[in-house]
């Protein structure tokens, strides 16, 4: 039963890739990426709730779950079922539109289950190695995906994400032998076992692991696209399809970011809280810089979305620099209420560029006038991402933000705020001149608005009531969050 | 004690190997050398398993023989075999003395960094680690200032490899399981990288990633 439990997150979308493989994408299979992801999300929870009560379950020497890794299922298989409603009228679309063939579609389906499996083997590896594999497999599984389109710009894109990504991911292996090497010489058997690691910290060799820590940090980080390895991020994330867009924005960044967690525990139990406080205080101010500069000139929508990635990865680091279960659980609730926002966004704006056949900001104009629930969606987005209430993303960069003045580095916390600030007007200032104005005449022949698919809009309403109803209450999810906050603030 | 001798032997053979990557600009001749590094990797882990009498490391050494001897050049090859005529490395970012005059600094770097790392286990293999760790960091520096996709692609094998000899100049590796995954996960990240750049020249006619220049803010 425990063994089922911990595996069914991973073995279901493993199946569904299967399932795609042999009876290709169709009308009638479209369904199975829904249901493969709603029994995702059913497991998920049900894992939660075990872990919560019961502790960590354990399967071999490497499978662990434990309340962060359930927190983390939870997110990744709610952004899927979203994802899952939305993307048969988005394959529907691009395949009437001829720019992909039945072929592409089914490798699609294929390659987002697979990407799904990975990320669930990622959050639930008991071993940095394994973390590492799953986290390096999802860079293949999606290197095609970003590349589908086979424009010159989709190619670059693919190009550039498989290449830095791999070569950052390359330093955080590097870190990770260098990890084993203090671990071996330690005399506690702990070998990469991460939860080992955390409770053998005193006997590791503090000068070798401070070189593997940030070898980790800079490697992990430049797959959670923190600064200064950032530059795939906004490529890839305006090149892929919308559905994958919105996976790699809103759940696997922060995959990226949960090693950077598990990491930081082992850092802080060897070197003290100040050693990777310091390095992700630098990441996270340098994320946040890079976003707001790009962001005020930003002329392309989905870039826009790409650098608004890039700035809650930063803020994510932030709050991890904080540390301390508050601060903790609000980076949590952050991730999942970024992973929600997000998602609408990149599906709305996949839906735009399908609608319009322009990514570029100024083209668009007045799609409130012409599509109402698309343009609401995306208006309410933004405003989410921005962190106005009642979203959950106003609780938790509150808490993060409460944590962070507590605790003496109120500086970096000043400098941060003015950044999101001038960060939030930008995105305001862009998405009112898509949303507002007079419906652009098109020379030519006139784009005819087409109706909103009836899918697309559940997932996009689903998804900004779901990061509502977070932003009023955390409810059954409370314990879950004090569990993992604690688990990751290194207290016993 | 002749496994040391060899061990030096083979890990000379990984920084020499490297450094040759970096003076050379015509790319089969890359791919060649970039072969032969598989072979001393392959040469230092049958020097450890020489010294442990250990016969899975025996069994890693000729994996690593068939798939960073072998295969991986082999794939690189191919990548090269549609690119036309075009098979030189032709601008690199920075020239080619003063790649040399940064491969030594990075050598010196790397013997500065990976001081604590030796001063764990001073044992006749760890001494080797600064070599390894030189490995990886030219093979950076490869992945940064060169433009042809099958460079770049070399660079980033360079560096696996230093990291696998760090890996098993510290310790006997990182576990079975793991140590599959990685080549598994390396293996495909060169066919992923080996159909882009096909996809490439579809789409430029060349795979000089000067072309690179569409996406940009």
């Amino acid at each position: 039963m425990e063994i089922l439990l911990v595996v069914a997150p991973l073995a279901v979308p493993a199946l569904g890739a299967l399932a795609y493989a042999a009876a290709g994408w169709r009308r009638s299979t479209a369904g199975v990426a829904a249901v493969s992801a709603v029994l995702s999300l059913l497991a998920a929870a049900v894992l939660a709730g075990e872990v919560v009560t019961h502790g960590p379950l354990v399967v071999g020497a490497l499978l662990r779950a434990d309340a962060v890794s359930a927190f983390m299922l939870v997110v990744i298989t709610a952004v899927a079922v979203l994802v899952a409603i939305a993307t048969p009228a988005h394959l529907a679309a691009e395949l009437a539109a001829g720019r992909i063939g039945s072929r592409t579609a089914t490798w699609h389906a294929v390659l987002v289950q697979a990407f799904l499996a990975a990320m669930a083997l990622a959050v639930l590896a008991a071993d940095l190695g394994v973390l590492w594999v799953a986290v390096e497999a999802t860079t293949i599984v999606t290197a095609f995906l970003v590349g589908q389109r086979r424009t010159r710009a989709a190619v670059e894109a693919a190009w550039k994400y498989v290449v830095i990504c791999s070569a950052g991911i390359a330093l955080a292996l590097l870190g990770i032998v260098v990890l084993n090497h203090a671990s071996a010489r330690s005399g506690t058997g702990a070998g990469l076992d991460w939860a080992a690691l955390a409770g053998a910290s005193a006997h590791l060799d503090p000068g070798v692991t401070r070189i593997a820590i940030v070898l980790l940090v800079v490697g992990f980080g430049a797959k959670a696209g923190l600064a200064p390895l950032h530059a795939w991020l906004p490529d890839a994330h305006s090149q892929a399809p919308a559905p994958v867009s919105a996976l790699m924005s809103g759940v696997l960044l922060s995959v990226a970011f949960y090693a950077v967690l598990r990491i930081k525990v082992i850092s802080d139990g060897v070197l003290g809280p100040g050693f990777a406080r310091a390095l992700l205080l630098a990441a996270a101010l340098a994320s946040l810089l890079v976003a707001a500069s790009l962001l005020i000139a930003q002329r392309d929508y989905k870039r826009m979305l790409a650098y608004s990635s890039i700035e809650h990865m930063g803020l994510l680091a932030l709050g991890a620099a904080v540390g301390g279960p508050l601060a903790t659980a609000a980076v949590l609730l952050h991730v999942l209420g970024h992973g929600l926002a997000k998602t609408v966004l990149f599906l709305g704006a996949g839906r735009v560029l399908q609608t319009t056949g322009t990514s570029r900001i100024a083209e668009v104009s007045g799609l409130a006038a012409r599509q109402p629930v698309l343009a609401g969606s995306i208006g309410l987005g933004v405003l989410a991402l921005v962190g106005l209430p009642p979203f959950s993303l106003f609780a938790s960069e509150l808490g993060i933000a409460r944590a962070g003045f507590g605790s003496g580095i109120g500086w970096a916390m000043a400098v941060a705020l003015l950044l999101v600030v001038v960060i939030g007007a930008a995105l305001v200032n862009h998405t009112s001149r898509m949303l507002l104005g007079p419906p652009r005449e098109a020379p030519g022949a006139a784009p005819v608005p087409r109706p909103l698919p009836r899918t697309t809009a559940v997932a996009l309403v689903t998804g900004l009531l779901a990061c509502v109803a977070l932003g009023l209450s955390t409810g059954p999810l409370a314990d879950l969050l004090g569990a993992a906050a604690e688990i990751l603030s290194g207290a016993p | 004690m002749h496994g040391i001798e060899m061990l030096n032997l083979a890990a000379g053979g990984l920084l020499l190997t490297a450094v040759l990557v970096l003076w050379r600009r015509e790319l089969t001749v890359i791919v060649r050398v970039f072969g032969l590094q598989g072979v001393a990797l392959s040469a230092l882990v049958a020097a450890l398993a020489w010294d442990e009498s250990s016969a899975e490391l025996a069994m890693v050494a000729v994996g690593f023989l068939v798939l960073r001897g072998a295969v991986l050049p082999w794939l690189l090859r191919r990548a090269l075999a549609g690119a036309g005529p075009v098979q030189r490395e032709t601008r690199p970012v920075i020239n080619v003395a003063t790649s040399l005059l940064a491969a030594a600094a990075l050598t010196l770097l790397a013997l500065a960094v990976s001081r604590p790392l030796v001063d764990l286990a001073p044992t006749p293999a760890s001494r080797a680690v600064p070599i390894a760790i030189a490995v990886v960091l030219i093979g950076f520096l490869v992945l940064v200032t060169r433009r042809h996709a099958v460079s770049q692609l070399v660079g980033f094998l360079l560096m696996d490899n230093g990291i696998t000899a760090v890996g098993f100049l510290t310790t006997s590796g990182i576990g079975l399981v793991v140590e599959i995954g990685v080549a598994l996960d390396v293996l495909l990240v060169v066919l992923v990288l080996q159909v882009l750049t096909g996809r490439m020249r579809e789409a430029f006619g060349d795979t000089d990633l000067d072309e690179l220049r569409e996406l940009h803010d």
